[in-house]
C-alpha cells in the first residue's frame, strides 16, 4: 500500500531547515488551545501544500473521538483502521495509513471517532510519531481543543508547534496559555487565521500587528476568512489544491516557509487604505 | 491625527482598541499567576509592616488585585483596630471591647506597586 520512498525522503530530508536529526522527518503540532479557530482546516492545507511541493507527507489526527480530519480531506470513506488501532496493535501503520486522492505523496492516520482521548497511551503515541518520522519528512498531528490529555498526547512526539489563532479575544487568550504550556521546546510559530482586512481596517478587529504585539510568535503565515473554504470543506478538497487565489497563495506561502524558503513576510491586509479613506472609516466607525 | 478625529467624531474608541486593551490586561493577570499561598504570605508580610505602626485587624484583612487605568493594582484592605499602641495582634477573632473599624483602604506600596506588577509581565 505504501509506496517503498523511504530513501527518497531521506535524501529530500538533507535540504530542510532542521538539521539536528538529519535522517528524521520533523514532527509539528499544530495546535490553538481554543476550538473552532482552524486547525483542522489548517493541518489539512498544510499537508496537502506541502504534499504538493513533493514532500512526503502523514498527517496524524489526534482528536480522537471528534474525527474531522479526514472529512475535510474528503477521505472518510476510505479510512478503515484508526490511530488507537495501531497504538493498540490491532492494525499496522500500513493498514492504517490511508492515501489521499489527490496527492499520492500525502497520508493520513485518522483518530478513532468511537473512542476517547483518555484511551490513547501516551508513551505509545511517542513512538508511533517516531516511526513515522523515520518514514515521511512531515508528521502533522492535528491537536484537539483544550489542554488536558488530548493535547498532550497530539505534543509528546512532536519537536515543533504550529499555532494556530484568530484575532479574537479569546483566541489570544488561549494561545498566550498553550504557548506558555509548550515553553521554548517547540518553537511555536504563529498563524493568524480568519482575518478581515475590511473590518481591521474599520478598527473593528483585531489586526495581524495588534496580535502578535501581544504574543511576540515567529509569524507563519496568515489567513483570510474566505468563504471558499466553507466550498472546499464541503466538498472534501482543501483550498490548498488550488494553483491560484490569495488563500491557496497564503497556504502554499507558509509551507514554503516551513520549508525554510525565504519567503515575503505575510499579510492580508493587502493595500493600505488612502488617508482620505481612513479618515472617513474612521468617523464612521 | 485620525485616532483624534475618530475620537471627536466617533464618542466611543474603536472595538478593536478595546479589545487590544482588554487582552493586555486579561494577559498580564493570567501572567501574574500569583497562588493563593503567594497572596496569604503577602498578606501575612504586609500586615507584620504595617503592625510595627497601627494595630489592625489580622483576621478581616482583604488583598485583591484590580484593573486600574491602564496598570494592575495591588489593593490590600486592612481594618485598623487602633492607632495609638502597636502591640501584638488579639489571639481571639472577635475582642469584645473591639473599637470602631477604620477602614483603611490603602494601596500598598502606593506607586511602585502597580509598576511593577506591569513590568512583571
Amino acid at each position: 500500500m505504501l509506496p517503498q520512498a523511504h530513501d527518497v525522503a531521506a535524501e529530500r530530508q538533507t535540504e530542510t531547515t532542521i538539521g539536528e536529526i538529519a535522517k528524521l522527518g520533523r514532527a509539528v503540532v499544530i495546535t490553538s488551545g481554543k476550538g473552532g479557530v482552524g486547525k483542522t482546516t489548517t493541518t489539512a492545507n498544510l499537508g496537502t501544500a506541502l504534499a504538493q511541493r513533493g514532500a512526503r507527507v502523514a498527517l496524524i489526527d489526534a482528536d480522537v473521538g471528534l474525527r474531522n480530519l479526514d472529512i475535510l480531506l474528503g477521505l472518510e470513506s476510505r479510512v478503515h483502521h484508526h490511530l488507537l488501532d495501531v497504538l493498540e496493535e490491532t492494525a499496522t501503520l500500513d493498514e492504517a495509513l490511508v492515501q489521499d486522492k489527490h496527492s499520492d505523496n500525502l497520508f493520513l492516520l485518522a483518530a478513532a471517532q468511537a473512542r476517547e482521548k483518555d484511551e490513547v497511551d501516551t508513551e505509545k503515541m511517542r513512538a508511533l510519531v517516531g516511526a513515522l518520522r523515520e518514514r515521511f519528512e512531515y508528521v502533522l498531528i492535528d491537536s484537539p481543543a483544550g489542554i488536558e490529555k488530548g493535547f498532550k498526547n497530539a505534543v509528546v512526539g512532536a519537536e515543533e508547534a504550529i499555532v494556530v489563532c484568530t484575532p479574537e479575544v479569546s483566541a489570544v487568550r488561549d494561545v498566550d496559555r498553550i504557548v506558555g504550556l509548550l515553553g521554548n521546546r517547540f518553537r511555536p510559530q504563529l498563524i493568524i487565521n480568519r482575518v478581515r482586512p475590511e473590518l481591521v481596517k474599520k478598527g473593528k478587529m483585531l489586526s495581524v500587528d495588534d496580535v502578535n504585539a501581544i504574543l511576540r510568535l515567529p509569524l507563519l503565515g496568515v489567513i483570510a476568512d474566505e468563504p471558499q473554504i466553507i466550498v472546499t470543506t464541503n466538498r472534501g478538497e482543501p483550498i490548498a489544491l488550488r494553483r491560484e487565489g490569495a488563500t491557496a497563495n497564503a497556504y502554499h506561502a507558509i509551507a514554503a516557509r516551513i520549508a525554510g524558503e525565504d519567503v515575503p513576510a505575510p499579510t492580508v491586509e493587502l493595500k493600505k487604505a488612502t488617508f482620505f479613506e481612513r479618515l472617513f472609516k474612521g468617523v464612521r466607525s | 491625527m485620525i485616532e483624534f478625529l475618530r475620537r471627536i467624531f466617533a464618542g466611543s474608541p474603536p472595538s478593536a482598541d478595546t479589545a487590544k486593551e482588554r487582552l493586555r490586561l486579561v494577559l498580564m493577570t493570567d501572567h501574574l499567576a500569583l497562588g493563593p499561598e503567594i497572596v496569604e504570605a503577602m498578606k501575612r508580610d504586609l500586615v507584620d509592616v504595617i503592625s510595627r505602626h497601627v494595630e489592625v485587624d489580622r483576621e478581616h484583612i482583604e488583598v485583591t488585585f484590580e484593573r486600574q487605568d491602564r496598570v494592575l493594582a495591588l489593593l490590600a484592605n486592612v481594618p485598623i483596630l487602633s492607632v495609638n499602641r502597636p502591640s501584638p495582634p488579639p489571639s481571639d477573632g472577635s475582642p469584645p471591647t473591639r473599637p470602631r473599624r477604620k477602614r483603611a483602604r490603602r494601596k500598598a506600596a502606593a506607586p511602585s506597586a502597580p509598576a511593577e506588577a506591569a513590568a512583571g509581565t
